[in-house]
């Protein structure tokens, strides 16, 4: 659980971060968007305290980040970055040992954590292990800097813009490990992004700011349906919120009971994609499927447009 | 194998020769002198003069490797930036001020011999080293030194972890460049009665005789590009460690 109090940061005169307060609940992902310069970044360093607050404070559960040292802070807080920032002069098992070296681990633990990490990562230790961050790949890269990150198992994981340099394929297979990982590891994830889309498809929870204030902090769904401010509404998008709004509930959760003749949709697909489906194979239902492999509901093309209204 | 690396084998095989020795040199050398004027050095032993040219060059380059790394050091840090304009101005003194004019003031301080030479090189070799290593310092990326904070590297963990590794390529050219010019500025300071190849060159200049001459300036040339050659092939090795993408 971190809790943000009344954090503000000035620079000489500019305010970049003004008096934001917001509770952020352990084993959840909360992404802060914003357009460049709205001051996302900073506040997300203050949490790290790589920048130290002006006024206002951050409590790690409960107890104040300033009671200790800044690089011990560090070390219990995985950082990621845009463009990784591995180090080029180590390999990819020193790069991911960083911290509990630093920690003092033994090198038996470590070696067994790097490998562990690895396998998570899907990257063959036999393989990587011993290979320089240059002869990777980007998403490889990118995968090494978060493997790094969760090294010394922290509670908490900040990252900055971490996937904004890659492709869209392998951003889209990047976000979807993270929601594995964070699933595995129970990590609380704040992480920076400026695209909604990937906001809304990784946050739990979604805090919108602009030139330094936070507007609104809330799940997706009430950022569509009621945004506290028509700047909100202006990052979410108006044209396509309907369908937004479809995408943030899945197959499963809206299933009717009973189940009906037409397409097979998995439970975990989203209405939007099931009602693609449904437009395209002309049907009037989708039989979902559940977790055995056989329909346990059904959804009318009905039933999910009214998903997709306030 | 490349045609460098033959020249460089030919070039040490060539100079090992003729210190070993020299005095199976002595026919392609007679033709420089004249009135049977010695053909070869022989008012001390050529090798062990190249050798004490060499420590000394070494020690010089050890000394200013010392200063210049932990000068540059502290005024890339926060707390030492302020310094960097006055550093800076010292260590271009350091260059621009002759190394003959340093031996003539140095002597009558600390007297005849290796001393004004080991001062006036120290004094000489400082720039390359010193711009170096703030150059150095000063590129590496900014990610990898923020990435290097976030994971809780104290200030001092990055120098030593990060900093200086990414550095060092720069670092060891400025260390090589500073050996290189050194190598041939030591020999004046056989004027000051250091022991060195100069001693060579200023036995066949006051004596008319070329082939002493050639003899010191071709020993003291081998030992620059063999010199060279050596720390080329280390940095080599460091920067295939230290590559960006």
């Amino acid at each position: 659980m971190i809790t943000i109090e009344s954090l503000t940061k000035v620079y000489g005169t500019t305010t970049v971060v003004d008096d934001v307060s917001m509770a952020v609940e352990r084993n959840s992902i909360t992404a802060i968007v914003g357009t460049s310069g709205s001051g996302k970044s900073t506040l997300l360093r203050m949490i790290n305290r790589l920048v130290e607050p002006t006024a206002g404070r951050v409590l790690l559960e409960g107890s104040d980040t300033r009671n200790e040292p800044a690089h011990l802070l560090r070390r219990r807080i995985g950082y990621v970055i845009q463009g990784h920032g591995l180090f080029p002069h180590r390999t990819v098992a020193e790069n991911i040992a960083t911290v509990p070296r630093l920690l003092g681990w033994q090198p038996a633990r470590i070696r067994a954590r790097v490998e562990e990490l690895l396998r998570v990562f899907q990257l063959d230790p036999g393989a990587y292990a011993a290979a320089f961050p240059h002869q990777l790949s980007g998403g490889q890269q990118q995968r090494v800097g978060v493997a790094r990150a969760l090294a010394a198992e922290p509670a908490v994981l900040l990252m900055d813009e971490p996937f904004g340099a890659l492709d869209p394929i392998i951003r889209a297979k990047a976000q979807e490990d993270l929601l594995d990982i964070q699933r595995r590891f129970g990590t609380t994830i704040v992480l920076v992004t400026h695209d909604m889309d990937e906001a809304f498809r990784l946050g739990g929870q979604v805090a919108v700011m602009s030139a330094g204030r936070l507007l609104q902090y809330d799940r997706p769904a009430v950022l569509l349906t009621r945004p506290a401010d028509p700047f909100v509404s202006r990052l979410t998008g108006v044209a396509d919120r309907a369908l937004k709004l479809l995408s943030l509930t899945t197959a499963g959760e809206a299933a009717l009971p009973g189940g009906c003749e037409g397409p097979q949709v998995a439970a975990s697909v989203s209405l939007r994609e099931v009602l693609s489906e449904l437009v395209w194979s002309g049907a009037r239902a989708a039989a979902v499927l559940g977790a055995d492999g056989t329909p346990s509901g059904h959804l009318t093309v009905a039933a999910i447009l009214a998903r997709g209204r306030p | 194998m490349s045609a460098a690396t033959w020249l460089r084998g030919a070039a040490a095989l060539l100079l090992v020769a003729f210190l070993a020795a020299p005095q199976r040199f002595a026919p392609l050398f007679a033709p420089l002198t004249e009135y049977g004027a010695p053909p070869i050095y022989d008012q001390g032993n050529l090798a062990l003069l190249a050798l004490a040219q060499l420590g000394t060059v070494c020690l010089a380059a050890a000394a200013s490797t010392l200063v210049a790394v932990a000068l540059g050091i502290l005024v890339t840090r926060p707390s030492g930036a302020q310094f960097l304009p006055l550093s800076r101005t010292l260590v271009n003194i350091g260059q621009t001020f002759p190394p003959v004019a340093v031996l003539a003031v140095t002597v009558p301080l600390v007297g005849f011999g290796e001393k004004p030479t080991l001062i006036a090189l120290f004094a000489y070799g400082l720039l390359p080293i010193f711009e170096n290593t703030i150059t150095g310092l000063k590129t590496c990326p900014p990610q990898v030194l923020e990435a290097a904070a976030g994971m809780g590297m104290s200030a001092h963990q990055r120098l030593r972890a990060v900093e200086l590794p990414l550095a060092m390529p720069l670092i060891l050219e400025g260390i090589r460049l500073s050996l290189v010019i050194n190598v041939g500025t030591a020999t004046i300071g056989s004027t000051v009665a250091a022991k060195g190849l100069g001693e060579v060159i200023i036995a066949g200049l006051l004596s008319n005789n070329t082939a002493f001459i050639l003899q010191g300036g071709l020993v003291t040339g081998l030992m620059a590009i063999l010199l060279y050659d050596a720390l080329a092939a280390l940095e080599r090795r460091v920067c295939r460690r230290v590559q960006f993408d």
